[in-house]
């Protein structure tokens, strides 16, 4: 029988009292949200906090709404609700592409995407995919709050930026035109962690506002099917080492280049060459490294394919 | 720590541990043994209950987070959906897992059924692929998920009307 250890609980009843009773119990005590990585590892004394601040009356962080040109996510949103979103799947259809696959449907009833993110388990489906949108994440503390790349905000397995008497209160991302996105995952078994996943976003040129950046130039051939470049991406792989999430260098070489399958299959080259992938009881080293080359092209053509669409219907 | 929970209607005030699981606290403080104590690292959904409106894996809730909130568990599926006047009618779920051989031990047979009455009040005609996907989290060791699925597909055809009524009452 596994239950966790004996453990203090406060109930937050605002976020201004979540961040007064983290300064009251300092470092041991921890924020429950849905609980679902945290009760576990409290069963198994891989964690032991000595107080639980419980936000699941927090009504105040529980919303996805567009709002200043940006599509904003409350911490508290439960994974199912991200998935229901409509809103959210007009903007980034990545975002329900990747809670599609995010363990099963009972256990996203109740995990939420700030606990998902807090968490930082190097396998999280939505770490790639936030790093692919270039998403910031916006962190409350006693002196008021800051804002944070998602690039910036993982230092290392199960760690992250946020403090001891902070907390992640809202995930925000920029809603340019032209945009696509897709996510690509390959696991083991239903409602397991990725052996290794790709997060693409594309913005297509042709595509943006007047003022808003011209296309990039200097890439090889004509375009894509409707001479498209890619004006600007965003790469983003799980469970694979890649250093925060995303491949940059293959970004890099994304940019100007024309929305083609030679252009995807090279990025997907790129990007398998600059991540890390260790070998455990998911698969071998070698497999991730496919995973990833392969994952990153089919992501890309899907973003691709979406950005088209988008730009046809505006 | 004093919670209060309201579990399939009636409320129940109890002095707890913080760390105490609600599926600990359904079977072993308020003897509803209905819900089934499984894997106790969510995986497996034999103890999905509702916590509000949505089933959840109550192995991995503090009964702490259930304080002021309403739980259903599988206890409760033939009360509402027979009532009083109903005599003990099952809810056509269990119904359904009946007429198709849905269990064989039974283990999984609680959280499968309160998973599946949830599907049919979202999507009262799922397809085969629908009622798979709800239940993808949800494990049956006999492997009997053609029966099950058989089951919540017989429920979905014969509604029956007692549940819609015991729903329109609320």
């Amino acid at each position: 029988m596994q239950v966790p250890a004996y453990v203090e609980y406060e109930k937050a009843t605002s976020v201004e009292h979540a961040l007064t009773l983290l300064a009251r119990f300092g470092p041991e005590a921890r924020i429950l949200a849905g609980g679902h990585s945290l009760i576990p590892m409290m069963k198994l004394r891989l964690v032991q906090p000595e107080t639980l601040i419980d936000i699941n009356g927090l009504g105040e962080l529980s919303y996805i709404d567009v709002a200043g040109g940006e599509l904003r996510i409350g911490a508290l949103t439960r994974h199912a609700e991200l998935l229901d979103s409509a809103v959210a799947g007009e903007h980034f259809a990545i975002l329900h592409d990747a809670e599609r696959v995010i363990a099963d449907p009972v256990v996203r009833n109740w995990g939420t995407i700030g606990g998902s993110l807090c968490q930082a388990d190097p396998s999280e489906d939505l770490s790639g995919t936030f790093a692919a949108l270039k998403a910031s994440m916006i962190i409350r503390g006693p002196d008021g709050s800051r804002t944070v790349s998602a690039r910036e905000f993982h230092t290392g397995p199960y760690e992250t930026v946020v403090a001891p008497g902070e907390m992640l209160s809202e995930i925000s991302i920029v809603i340019r035109p032209g945009c696509g996105s897709a996510y690509e995952k390959v696991g083991r078994r239903v409602g397991d962690w990725p052996i290794a996943a790709a997060a693409a976003v594309v913005w297509l040129d042709g595509a943006r506002g007047p003022g808003e950046g011209g296309a990039g130039e200097g890439g090889p051939g004509k375009g894509g099917p409707g001479g498209e470049r890619i004006s600007e991406a965003g790469l983003g792989l799980t469970a694979v080492g890649a250093p925060n999430f995303a491949a940059a260098e293959a970004e890099e070489y994304l940019c100007g280049a024309p929305a083609v399958e030679e252009t995807f299959a090279e990025a997907g080259r790129i990007a398998a060459e600059n991540c890390n992938p260790v070998s455990d009881q998911r698969g071998p080293a070698d497999y991730k490294r496919h995973l990833a080359r392969e994952l990153t092209v089919r992501a890309l053509r899907r973003a691709s394919e979406r950005a088209r669409a988008a730009c046809r219907s505006r | 720590m004093q919670i209060t929970v309201n579990v399939n209607g009636a409320d129940y005030s109890r002095d707890v541990e913080a760390r105490l699981l609600l599926i600990h606290f359904l079977r072993d403080d308020l003897g509803l043994t209905g819900s089934h104590w499984g894997c106790d690292t969510s995986n497996c959904g034999a103890c999905v209950v509702w916590l509000d409106d949505t089933p959840v894996k109550s192995c991995t809730v503090l009964a702490a987070m259930a304080d002021g909130r309403k739980v259903r568990t599988v206890e409760d599926l033939a009360m509402k959906g027979a009532g009083e006047a109903g005599g003990g009618r099952l809810d056509p779920i269990q119904q359904g897992f009946a007429e198709c051989h849905g269990l064989q031990c039974g283990f999984c047979t609680p959280g499968m059924m309160m998973t599946a009455r949830w599907l049919l009040d979202r999507i009262p005609d799922p397809s085969p692929e629908e009622i798979r996907e709800a239940l993808s989290g949800q494990i049956c060791r006999c492997t009997g998920y053609e029966n099950i699925v058989r089951s919540v597909l017989w429920a979905s055809k014969h509604t029956g009307g007692s549940v819609a009524s015991a729903e329109a009452d609320e």
